[in-house]
């Protein structure tokens, strides 16, 4: 009994100690979680209205000249991948993962992976890596999406793939965050292909000419795509991981709970067991 | 003076939303000015000064980097990189970004990743400093 009670006395101490890891990052995460909450704030409008006006102009559109537009020959898909630097964070990494898997079946593709994890995901398969520049996702800013942006257009120009898309996760509260998949390039492929196009189209006017304006934004609003992801799934991670280290702490808690009843039936049963073995032994004497 | 809808937004945030009489910007072939009514557009902003004429009249100027501008049905969408309300600009700062930036380029071993940097930076500079009239 007594070396029962010692093993469960440092299986105590044990849980003990995981649970002021998990409660510390669980605070980390949640003051974190505030800024990059702020961030992901600021930016939606900007994200959101760019989307919905891009889809529109490329409903409406009826100018193809532009490779940007209308798309090259190639099938093959170059994703963006955004997911976290550290583990965990809950399912936050893998749900990237598992949405990538599922929306890239049977194509063929390669991955700009976002993030430690990304980069560490597409090594492990042996996944086609774009480039390992962005392997922290943390430290990118405004800047950076742009020099993004700007080599992913490089390379779409130079046929090395057909369709770029876009793998992150969207913050929706504080407890639910979602994955979404959504083409950036070419433009005709970002409309939802289920909403109905309108039957007569508007004429555009480009200024000076399409091929002219689509070179020039089209790096703008891969940036801004890039950007506005990067801040939903920086918010998305802290969120997941503040939620999975909450539920961590709560766990233990409760096993410490169950350990500690049981040590103290334990030592209980030891005390009249002892109590038992002296009546005994007196009786006897 | 009739108006229309007006948004702008930047990665920063959605700048302005509003009704306007004119929305003056520097796009990659010059000078451009919407008025109501406007026929469905769409062109890239270059680097320069820009300004808006609110509902009542009154103007107000900013300096406008890069970005896209489109009218769809009515509505203008401005979507810059950088919209700065000429009040908000640090002047500054921009002056120590002139000042690093030529520094930068009067280093004659530039490498052409760093000289596009550098001019890009200067330029920046220029315009942010364009807009103390």
């Amino acid at each position: 009994m007594a070396t029962n009670m010692k093993a469960v006395k440092q299986r105590i101490k044990s849980v003990q100690s995981t649970m002021q890891i998990t409660k510390a990052m669980e605070l980390v995460a949640s003051s974190k979680l505030r800024k990059a909450k702020d961030r992901a704030d600021t930016c939606r409008p900007y994200f959101h209205s760019l989307y919905e006006t891009l889809e529109k102009i490329s409903m409406e559109n009826t100018d193809n000249a532009s490779k940007y537009v209308s798309g090259i020959d190639n099938k093959k898909i170059c994703y963006c991948m955004i997911a976290g630097d550290r583990g965990l964070a809950g399912g936050y990494n893998s749900n990237v993962f598992k949405r990538l898997e599922k929306a890239s079946a049977g194509k063929e593709f390669a991955v700009l992976p976002i993030g430690k994890k990304a980069v560490e995901y597409c090594r492990k398969k042996g996944i086609e890596i774009v480039s390992e520049k962005y392997a922290e996702v943390a430290d990118i800013g405004v800047g950076d999406c742009f020099t993004i942006a700007n080599s992913l257009c490089r390379m779409y120009r130079d046929g090395e793939f057909g369709h770029v898309e876009l793998c992150y996760t969207n913050f929706v509260t504080m407890l639910t965050q979602q994955t979404s998949v959504f083409p950036i390039l070419p433009l005709r492929e970002l409309a939802d292909p289920d909403k109905e196009r309108p039957v007569v189209k508007e004429l555009m006017i480009y200024e000076p000419d399409s091929i002219t304006v689509f070179d020039a934004i089209v790096p703008e609003y891969m940036a801004g795509f890039i950007y506005g992801a990067v801040c939903e799934s920086i918010a998305s991670e802290l969120a997941s991981r503040r939620n999975a280290m909450d539920a961590a702490s709560k766990n233990a808690g409760e096993m410490i709970g169950k350990l500690n009843l049981y040590y103290n039936r334990a030592r209980q049963a030891n005390i009249t067991q002892e109590i038992t073995e002296i009546i005994a032994g007196s009786e006897g004497v | 003076m009739n108006t229309f809808l007006l948004k702008i937004a930047t990665p920063d945030g959605m700048l302005f939303e509003g009704n306007v009489q004119r929305v003056v910007c520097r796009t990659i072939t010059g000078d451009l000015a919407v008025m109501a009514r406007h026929a469905n557009m769409c062109t890239a902003l270059g680097m320069g000064g820009a300004h808006v004429v609110l509902e009542d009249g009154s103007v107000k100027n900013a300096t406008c980097i890069g970005g896209m501008l489109s009218v769809l049905n009515g509505e203008c969408s401005l979507f810059a990189t950088t919209w700065e309300w000429d009040e908000d600009i640090d002047f500054e700062r921009a002056e120590l970004a002139k000042k690093e930036a030529e520094e930068m380029l009067k280093n004659k071993s530039l490498s052409e990743q760093e000289y596009v940097v550098a001019r890009a930076k200067l330029k920046r500079a220029l315009v942010r400093l364009s807009a103390r009239r």
